[in-house]
Order: structure tokens, then sequence, then C-alpha cells
């Protein structure tokens, strides 16, 4: 009887270190990322006197004498250029004009030899309150200016959620982009996969195998390979566009790198075996006699196939889609090695920002997009694929 | 008859589209020509000494064996013990468990890279091998968790009842019953392991540094800046590795089968 919770114990022992490892390796930098997206402490950091005196004002008369005594102090104490200029970037792109503006007051405040009085003194614009309320917005530490930019939106001065301008309205186009490639990928693995699921159903002994294995060799190669494979296939002087002039199709090579065509040819190849093999799956746990007993019956045979396989197999379809949907979706590797810069999906602009311009924020923020955006589909997938069981 | 020939062209023609772009630039990996091009003027194995002996390329190898070792020892310990503890259905949770180990799989690389980045850099492990392999493990662990699991639910408990009925301390049998047992799925899990490291790009572009260059990284900024025939004669490498890998894999699920 001292078996069971010793047993447990023991369970727990053996979960616990892939538990903490996972906790602290896979959950926890999820969670940093996220904190990124709405973390904004470019300002506060700098303006601690600032951030005390702020939130007492009344956000629309001019700034009082110690507002102003506070910001000058909190200028002087600025040591760090790369900080200060993060906190430029921050203050302008909530109001143009900062740029200049804190340029110019710095540099008053570092003259020693003749103090100024106060900002307004050395501006006429730190009268105003709209550039107050910038820097009052930009005290609090949390923000959703980064996720609202995610899906293009931002907040006009009144602090109401609004589009933002054309030209600034860039990642919703390459959404919409990530969502069609994905989409056009998971329709053609449907339209090659599904009958060849079928074909291979159908099929015993070393035929079956030989479809079967044709299908699992590139899913167990390196992407990077079939990547590299693709590019060298479709280049310019590649296999593809000899083989073509020499048939004599074509007389000057056709693009196929570098566009859309090549990644959504090279990304369909790589995805195919996940569309293949669930539908496959299902289809060969539907008995074989169903067929033949719809045609006994009288139907014809594209009706059997209608109202018999189809539905049964739906399953099949509907979780291999889902799958090749997800992955392509996040991709990154494919796109960026055989697309153009017009055929950039999300995953490829996540890492322009976080390692070309190392703006953690947007980073971040498109992150949370993509990843919602997977664990919805996936829960899905979970369900779908978690009813199998209750069916048989 | 016209709808078995559609057919057969069909099944033809999409194990064409599978299987010839893995087969085309196989020969490729042997040219004498700097460029990737077909007809190839002469045979060489000029590509290949350049994967073996040109710095980036070897350096590039060897962290991949270092990175990919690493990965699979970590990897196949925390993946089995975990799989074994997930046998006990009295866990609270089990299901969300499950669900957490598998998760890494789903997830895209690039949000994970980001997440492991500002992590890592906040430990101050970016651009260490320790960095590295902690984050390819995090990716190839479900791979060794599901295929220790399988191995483990073709046990039959009986077996280990009857050793403990015999006598056999709880480390005993484990030791002598239930490890062997398993030791198929371990072995597959870790070859499993050891591919996802060879093959990880994403997360090595943004935890590792310019002395952790994998063989995959090198690959990718070769194609992206460079391209050569040695990606050919890395490819040709990967390709014939795959094979010996799929043939364990096998050779280890058919042993499992017997077994039952």
């Amino acid at each position: 009887m001292i078996a069971g919770p010793s047993r447990t114990v023991r369970s727990l022992i053996l979960l616990a270190p892939l538990l903490v490892f996972l906790i602290g390796f896979f959950i926890w930098p999820l969670f940093s990322m996220m904190s990124q997206s709405v973390s904004d402490t470019a300002v506060l950091r700098l303006l601690p006197r600032s951030a005390v005196v702020l939130p007492v004002w009344d956000r629309k008369s001019p700034p009082t004498v110690s507002m102003q005594t506070a910001l000058m102090e909190d200028l002087k104490a600025v040591d760090d250029d790369q900080a200060l200029g993060d906190m430029v970037r921050r203050l302008n792109s909530a109001r143009s004009g900062f740029r200049t503006l804190i340029s110019k007051t710095t540099s008053a405040l570092g003259n020693t030899a003749n103090p100024p009085a106060d900002l307004v003194s050395i501006d006429k614009r730190w009268e105003k309150p709209e550039f107050w309320l910038a820097i009052a917005d930009a005290l609090s530490p949390l923000t959703d200016r980064n996720l609202l930019a995610a899906v293009d939106l931002g907040r006009n001065a009144a602090g109401d959620i609004e589009h933002l301008p054309a030209d600034q309205s860039v990642n919703r186009v390459i959404l919409v982009r990530t969502f069609w490639i994905a989409a056009l990928v998971t329709f053609f693995c449907a339209c090659i996969g599904f009958p060849y699921a079928m074909i291979a159903a159908s099929l015993d002994g070393w035929k079956r195998d030989l479809m079967l294995a044709a299908v699992l060799l590139p899913l167990w190669t390196s992407l990077l390979v079939r990547t590299a494979a693709w590019f060298i296939l479709l280049q310019e002087q590649g296999l593809i566009n000899d083989l073509l002039r020499w048939i004599g199709v074509i007389d000057a090579p056709l693009p196929l790198i570098f566009n859309r065509t090549g990644v959504i040819i090279a990304m369909t190849h790589v995805l195919l075996p996940f569309m293949v093999l669930p539908i496959y799956s299902v289809l060969i746990t539907i008995p074989k006699n169903l067929m033949p007993a719809a045609a006994s019956l009288g139907a014809h045979p594209l009706r059997a196939f209608l109202r018999v396989l189809l539905p049964l197999s739906l399953r099949g379809v509907a979780s291999g889609s889902l799958l090749v949907f997800i992955s392509a979706i996040g991709y990154y590797i494919t796109p960026a090695l055989i697309g153009g810069p017009g055929d950039q999906m999300i995953s490829s602009i996540i890492a322009f920002y976080a390692t070309g311009s190392a703006n953690w924020g947007m980073a971040g923020a498109l992150g949370v997009v993509l990843l919602v955006a997977t664990l919805l589909l996936y829960s899905v997938y979970a369900r779908l694929s978690a009813e199998e069981p209750g069916r048989r | 008859m016209p709808m078995k020939i559609t057919k057969f062209a069909f099944a033809s023609l999409t194990i064409l589209f599978l299987v010839a772009p893995l087969i085309a630039i196989l020969p490729l990996a042997f040219t004498s020509s700097v460029i990737l091009t077909y007809p190839i003027p002469s045979w060489s194995l000029r590509w290949f000494e350049e994967l073996f002996f040109a710095d980036a390329w070897r350096r590039a190898i060897v962290n991949s064996l270092i990175i990919g070792t690493g990965t699979t020892l970590l990897a196949t310990v925390l993946g089995t013990a975990a799989a074994l503890g997930l046998r006990n259905r009295l866990i609270f949770f089990r299901g969300t468990i499950r669900t957490l180990f598998l998760l890494p799989m789903v997830v895209p690389a690039v949000v994970l890279g980001v997440g492991m980045q500002v992590l890592l850099a906040g430990f101050g492990l970016t651009n260490s091998y320790a960095g590295v392999i902690i984050a390819h493990t995090v990716v190839a662990v479900p791979f060794v968790v599901v295929s220790v699991t399988g191995a483990l639910a073709g046990i039959d408990e009986r077996v280990e009842l009857a050793a403990q009925s015999l006598g056999a301390s709880p480390t005993t049998v484990f030791r002598r019953v239930t490890l062997p047992l398993a030791m198929p799925g371990v072995a597959s899990g870790a070859v499993l392991a050891f591919a996802t490291s060879l093959d990880e790009v994403v997360l090595t572009l943004f935890v590792a540094g310019p002395n952790q260059r994998t063989l995959a990284r090198q690959m990718f900024s070769s194609i992206r800046e460079n391209i050569s025939p040695a990606i050919a004669a890395a490819a040709f490498l990967f390709i014939a590795a795959t094979i010996i890998i799929a043939l364990v894999v096998v050779l280890s699920r058919s042993m499992l089968a017997k077994r039952r």
C-alpha cells in the first residue's frame, strides 16, 4: 500500500527536471518576449524626478515651475547617450519635434557659464502642453503602442485607437501576406496530398511502401538541404529552366527564384508530407468494402466518393491542413532564401526588428501576434486529433 | 482503365516532385566548377576538401558536433526521465504537462528565438556553447519524450510486476527490466534529438555568436551571401547522414516491434 504515494513521488522526481528546464528556458523566454512588447521604460528610466511631478499636473494648463525644474534636473543627470537616443526616439514617435527640442535643450543645459532659468527660456515649445502631455504619457512603464502598431493601430492625441496613416501601415500588409502565402501553400498541399494519400491507401505491398517512402525521405531530410536544393533548381541557369528550354516550352528563362512562385513551390514541397501523413492515417482506417457497397447499391463512383469517402476522410484533410497552415505561418528560412523582398513573411519581419534594428518592443509585439495565432490554431488541431479515439 | 493511368501518372509525378530535388543536387557536390549548374564540366572532390579543410566550414562542422552531442545528452536524459514520470496515471495535470512537453514543436522558432535571446542575454549566456545547447535542447526534447513514451507504452506492465513479486527492488526492476525494454525508444529519441540540433538554424541565428556557427547556420549564410558547390557537398553529407539515421530508426523500431 505504500507503493502508491512513493510511486507518485518517484514520478514527480522524474518529471521535475524537464518541467523546471522548460519553465526556465521555454515558458520564461516567451513571457520575457511578451513583456518586451508591453514594457516601455525608455523615458521613465531617465526622468525619475519628472515621473513624480507630472502625474499631479492637470494635463491642460501650461507647465508649472516644479515640472520644468524636475525635467531640467533629469536632463542634466543623463550621462548615457544611447539611453538618451532611445528616449528621444520614443518621444519623437509620440510627437514629432522632440528630436530638435531635446538636443537644443540639452546643449543649452550644458552651458554652465550662462545657465538658463527655465525651459521656456530655452525654447518656446516648452510652453505648449502637447509636449508635456507626450512626456507624461510616455512615463507609464507599460504601453500598448507596440501591440497596436503590430496590427497598424495607434492612439491619437486624445488617446483613442485609430488606424495609422498609410505610410506607417506595413505590418498589416505583411500579416495578410503571411496568411495568404500560408493559405496558398495549404491549398496546393491539399490538392496534391489528398489524391496522393488516397492512391497510397488504395494500394498495398511495395507500391504503397514506395509511395510512403517518397513522403518520408524529404520529411527526414534537413530543411536547409531541401531549401538549398530548390535554390539550385530554380535559379536562372537551374535544372528546371534548362529542362523547359531543352523541351522548347520557353525561350527565355522563367523567373522562378526570389519571387512568390519559388516560395510557394519550395514551401509546398517542404510541407507536403504533413498533409499526406494525417490524411493517409485516416484513410487506412476506413473499411475497404464501403466503396464497393455504395457501388452495389447503384451509386455512381463520383457520387460514392462524394457521399462516402470524402466525408469520412475530411477529418484527416482538416488536421493536415491545420498542420501545414500552422507550420507555414511561422516559416522563416524558406522565404528568407527563396523569396524576394516582397515575399517576406511575419517571421522575417520579427527577425529584422530583433537582430537588424534592435527594436525589441516591436519584435515582441509581432511575436505575440504570431504566437497567439499559432496557439489558437494548434488548440483546434489538438481538439481535432483528440476526437480520434472517441470515433473508433 | 484511363482512371488507372491517371492515378499512375499522378502518383509518379508527385513522387518525382518529392524526391527529384534531393537527388538532383547530389551530383553537383562532385563538380569541378565554381558554379552550381549542369552540365558538370568534370568530376572532382575539391568541394569536399573545401568542406573539411576550409576554416569556416571545418569549424562549423566541429561546432555542430559539439552542440549536437551536448543537445543529445541533455535532451535524452531530461526527456527519458520525463517520459518515465509521465507513465504514472496518478500525476495531477498529466495532460497539461504532456502538452507543455510537446509545445516547443509548435511554437514558431523565430518567436522562441526572440524570447531566448532576451533571456539568455540576461544570464550572460548569449554567444556561448551552453546557450546554444540549451536552446537546441528545448526544441529537441519533445522528440525524445514522444519516442520514449511510445516505447514505454509497448511494455507489458505484468513483466515489471512479475519482477517485483520475485523480490526485485524498484531500482532493479527499472535497471534490469524497464530500461532495456525502453532502450530502442531512447536510442531513436537520441538520434532524432541529434538530427534536430544538426538542422536547427533559426534559434542558432538568435543565440549563437560567431564562434558557435554551426554547419546549418554556415549553410544558411552561404546560400544567402555567396553560394558555392560546397553547399551541395554539405547537402550530400546531410542526405547520406539522413539515410543512415533513417536506417537506425527503422531498425530500432523493428526491434521494438519484434519484442511485442
